[in-house]
């Protein structure tokens, strides 16, 4: 009844807190899932610095995600991206009011550990950083803290959600400023939906085990997807949105809400442009809210943007296929 | 009697987990009447009772703000339509709220409820639990209470009755037709919250 159902037994990912006058428990995965539904309609916004945390907070950003660099920095800067300074991420976790997630380098189960111990409110393990294990990512049922994985099909967000991602990103391709990646991996992720929903009601058992061997996943949790219709966890849009009509866009497709990276802190009218992301994908079922939130921005002071088919580096393409 | 109407405030956070809650509710207590995904001023002033889900209570408050859906709410709630405030909720119906670290900030607020907050009251996401609740007084004796990054109420006005209490932090309130929890009852299978909810928009109509 509730969409938090694909429940995965609790079991799986339990941790009992201490126990005080009342008994209580931690990390359960209604608390991991339950924390991104919190932030659905919403949009998190990179971030370096707390003057950068600030202004999302003002502009309404439901969470701030934590680098050294903004992608589009990563992306020139070359060389190894890992997880950002502590002492920074501390110093916005003491200045602002959302929540703090922060990247760690997928499979790096130790600069996870050091996020956990950060108390951060969401990890994300993150193709934007440089991989630090090509064939295994971070087994997350483990951690008390909830993570987000990115995913630009159907078969990687399950394998994740499978390793415990408590939230899904679909893929675009980072720090480019163009959304194009993005559009297409949502529409295929919802297009694969749709398919194996079709098996589902049409009682079609052994279509299901097939796609569940595609997937390289079990078959319990391709079941549940498709009885469902839809991610069992939430689903972000993330990669290359650098404006209001490209945040609208994605949550017409059915995104649960919106991940912008360098899309605000790279363009030279951050302030306004962060509003007015906010207000469109607050928004985005009214067109005129949409026009108006388009207009507090200048295009002349959007990110100049990357054609994906000309770069040397798709990060996307990172912990894909395992 | 008439139809019914419930909203759920769809501006951001978790809309869907209470239109669900809410419509089973409506459906086992055989109560003729609808549930509505609401934004707009319009939607807002055709309600007989709101429900104000979990999310950020900043990006709700600021949201409202824009389209004058705050100033209808307010409006509403004060000439009597029932509303239950979740989390976040409940933050954005209350006189005053300062967050646990950060302290003092400016947010939005509908000013009706008459409690201080405290945001983050538990601590940050790590210390989000589940816990054994009960609020004796709605006739609830055993609830699972799901907290997260919740807040918790500080200081009660004289009108304010205490419906529950964790570790000796006030947890749910209630006062005249305004419901608040700290914690999500959207997030369990147990809707005899909202069915008390449901069951006070129906008496009052």
């Amino acid at each position: 009844m509730i969409p938090l159902s694909g429940d995965i037994p609790d079991s799986k990912g339990a941790i009992c807190g201490k126990i005080d006058s009342n008994s209580i428990v931690r990390g359960t995965s209604t608390l991991k899932r339950g924390f991104a539904h919190m932030l659905k309609n919403g949009v998190v916004m990179d971030v370096t610095n707390v003057e950068q945390a600030q202004i999302a907070e003002e502009a309404g950003a439901v969470s701030v995600m934590v680098l050294d660099k903004l992608p589009s920095d990563v992306r020139k800067a070359g060389g190894v991206a890992r997880t950002a300074s502590i002492r920074i991420i501390e110093e916005i976790m003491d200045n602002v009011t959302i929540p703090v997630m922060a990247k760690c380098r997928i499979g790096h189960m130790y600069e996870a550990n050091v996020l956990d111990e950060t108390n951060v409110d969401m990890i994300d393990e993150s193709e934007v950083l440089t991989p630090a294990d090509e064939y295994h990512h971070i087994w997350k049922w483990d951690f008390t803290t909830p993570f987000v994985n990115g995913a630009r099909s159907l078969g990687e967000a399950l394998r994740r959600v499978e390793e415990g991602a408590a939230m899904i990103r679909t893929k675009g391709e980072p720090g480019t400023g163009n959304v194009a990646e993005a559009i297409y991996h949502i529409k295929k992720v919802n297009e694969e939906l749709r398919t194996i929903k079709s098996m589902y009601d049409s009682d079609d058992k052994q279509e299901l085990v097939k796609m569940a061997r595609e997937f390289k996943v079990s078959y319990d949790l391709v079941e549940e997807t498709a009885k469902i219709g839809r991610l069992p966890v939430v689903n972000f849009a993330a990669g290359g949105i650098a404006t209001p009509a490209d945040a609208a866009y994605l949550m017409s497709l059915g995104c649960d809400g919106i991940f912008v990276g360098s899309g605000i802190f790279k363009a030279e009218d951050a302030q306004e442009r962060a509003r007015a992301v906010v207000l469109a994908t607050t928004f985005w079922e009214e067109p005129d809210k949409v026009k108006e939130a388009q207009k507090m921005i200048d295009e002349r002071q959007s990110l100049l943007g990357l054609d994906v088919k000309n770069l040397d580096l798709k990060m996307q393409e990172r912990g894909s296929t395992v | 009697m008439s139809k019914i109407q419930i909203g759920i405030l769809a501006v951001q956070g978790d809309v869907t987990e209470n239109f669900l809650a809410t419509m089973a509710s409506m459906s086992e207590l055989g109560i003729d009447g609808t549930v509505v995904q609401v934004k707009t001023i319009e939607q807002i002033s055709e309600l007989d009772g709101l429900i104000i889900p979990g999310g950020e209570s900043t990006v709700i408050g600021q949201m409202s703000l824009v389209n004058g859906g705050l100033k209808k709410i307010k409006e509403k709630i004060e000439s009597g339509m029932p509303v239950f405030g979740i989390c976040a909720g409940m933050i954005f119906l209350s006189k005053n709220s300062k967050d646990k670290v950060v302290g003092k900030v400016e947010q939005p607020l509908l000013d009706v409820l008459d409690v201080k907050i405290e945001r983050n009251s538990f601590g940050r996401q790590k210390d989000s639990f589940e816990a054994n609740i009960s609020m004796d007084p709605v006739g609830i004796s055993s609830f699972n209470g799901v907290f997260i990054r919740a807040p918790s109420v500080s200081e009660t006005g004289s009108d304010v009755e205490i419906l529950a209490k964790f570790n000796e932090k006030i947890v749910a309130v209630k006062q005249g037709n305004i419901l608040a929890t700290a914690f999500h009852p959207e997030l369990t299978r147990d809707i005899s919250l909202h069915k008390s909810f449901v069951k006070l928009v129906d008496n009052l109509n």
